[in-house]
């Protein structure tokens, strides 16, 4: 991942309370927007089984993971809930003008 | 004759076949729609726990009012059900954290519901992990429960725990004394076998409590109450749950090849908390109970035919399980639509 700025996609493409993948060349991302419009970016795939988050369920500020339920806290990328057991990825996100970015902290 | 252990040979033999944590078919569904239906209720699933516990509430006392007279025969069974069976469902689901929006709620329930089913709540939460990943890959999946070559007669054991019964006490006594079994150490992680021996040493001090109270009063009620029912209630789910994988095919990543979804009436859906539409659950585990019905309309012309009813697949399982005692290759080839993506 650059540490320059990387547009993942619209900020009015993503709902409330809803994630989109992202895909690079060489990596995979989930771009999560939370109800209040904070934006996060984590890495697509769960670090517990081969499933891709954006296909996850958002609630609050976690995502869970739609093969075992597992959750991320989407802010830090911590586990809150098993079998998830290893943190994920959080990257520097912004909103900037109607796209959201993200780049390696 | 095929190895089900396991860790064991099959397990390297499914992973050179890239059957192990591999894609899986899955039918097309809009988002929006899908956002709807993983949406987790409260209410809803106190509303169904709550009325679990009345319905064992009100059998339990009637079994005791009638202890001693032959009403309490259908009493306990009832109750039994209710307690060895219907706490299977609430276990599963539970266990997934889907059926309450909050994760302690789950978790809760989830403990007194694996007790009264009797299964150690840590291994089986990643047991069924597991099950999930590698859904009756031989080798992996540590929850095949109709294992070909087995003699019939002994399935039907089954139905009270002959076999299941003693190997979940022998591990919850080998893990109250702090030993682990291989089966463990191939699907759970080692920082969590200290969950497993003591909720093991909780659960067995429940059981020895009930044995000493029940020697004290000299009468065995209290264990027709507390323990027994996870045997002699046990044999309604094993009738609901056999049909869910037995005798469909093994090591594919198709769920609608190795599942089935069955249509039930009313009673059994609230006891079964509507696991009968099982390929639609493993597709998509974060549909909560009580939208996996709409989820079955939506996604149900990209399926295999559902079965009409428990006894049309009841007929198929018990027919299949014979041929496959004698025959390991025999499987149910189940009919994909050609409109499926």
């Amino acid at each position: 991942m650059s540490e320059e700025w990387t547009v993942a996609c619209d900020f009015a493409s993503v709902s409330p309370n809803d994630v989109v993948r992202f895909d690079t060349p060489d990596a995979t991302f989930a771009v999560v927007k939370l109800e209040d419009g904070r934006c996060s970016v984590i890495d697509g795939l769960c670090t517990h089984g081969k499933a891709h988050l954006a296909e996850g369920f958002v609630d609050g500020k976690t995502i869970e993971c739609p093969k075992h339920n597992g959750r991320f806290n989407v802010l830090t990328g911590e586990p809150v809930a098993s079998p998830v057991r290893v943190a994920t990825n959080v990257y520097e996100t912004r909103v900037n003008g109607d796209k959201i970015e993200f780049r390696k902290r | 004759m095929r190895d089900y252990t396991v860790g064991g040979p099959e397990a390297k033999v499914a992973e050179a076949n890239g059957l192990v944590d591999a894609d899986w078919y899955k039918p097309k569904v809009d988002r929006e729609l899908m956002k709807q239906f993983m949406a987790r209720s409260n209410g809803l699933a106190a509303l169904h726990v709550a009325s679990w516990f009345a319905a064992l509430a009100i059998f339990g006392y009637l079994a005791h009012l009638s202890w001693g007279t032959w009403w309490a025969v259908p009493a306990f069974a009832v109750y039994g059900v209710l307690y060895g069976s219907m706490s299977d469902s609430r276990w599963h689901e539970t266990g997934h954290r889907t059926a309450f929006r909050t994760k302690w709620m789950n978790d809760v329930v989830y403990y007194i519901a694996s007790f009264m089913v009797f299964r150690e709540p840590e291994t089986w939460r990643w047991s069924h992990a597991r099950h999930h990943s590698d859904t009756i890959i031989v080798g992996r999946d540590a929850e095949i429960a109709f294992k070909r070559n087995v003699p019939f007669y002994k399935f039907v054991l089954e139905l009270f725990s002959f076999g299941a019964f003693p190997a979940e006490l022998k591990q919850w006594i080998q893990n109250a004394f702090g030993k682990i079994t291989n089966n463990q150490k191939d699907f759970q992680p080692p920082e969590t076998f200290r969950i497993s021996k003591w909720a093991s040493r909780v659960y067995l001090s429940i059981l020895i409590a009930t044995v000493v109270f029940s020697w004290r009063i000299g009468s065995f009620e209290p264990m027709m109450f507390i323990g027994l029912p996870s045997i002699y209630g046990h044999w309604f789910v094993v009738t609901l749950g056999v049909t869910q994988h037995a005798g469909l095919a093994e090591n594919t990543t198709d769920h609608r090849l190795n599942t089935r979804t069955i249509y039930m009436g009313p009673l059994n859906r609230w006891i079964y908390w509507n696991m009968n539409y099982h390929v639609e659950h493993h597709i998509y585990p974060s549909v909560p109970f009580h939208q996996l019905k709409n989820l079955h309309e939506e996604v149900k012309d990209q399926l295999a035919p559902p079965y009409k009813s428990t006894l049309s697949a009841l007929r198929e399982v018990v027919y299949a399980l014979r041929r496959q005692a004698k025959d390991e290759n025999f499987y149910i080839q189940r009919q994909l639509p050609t409109s499926a993506n």
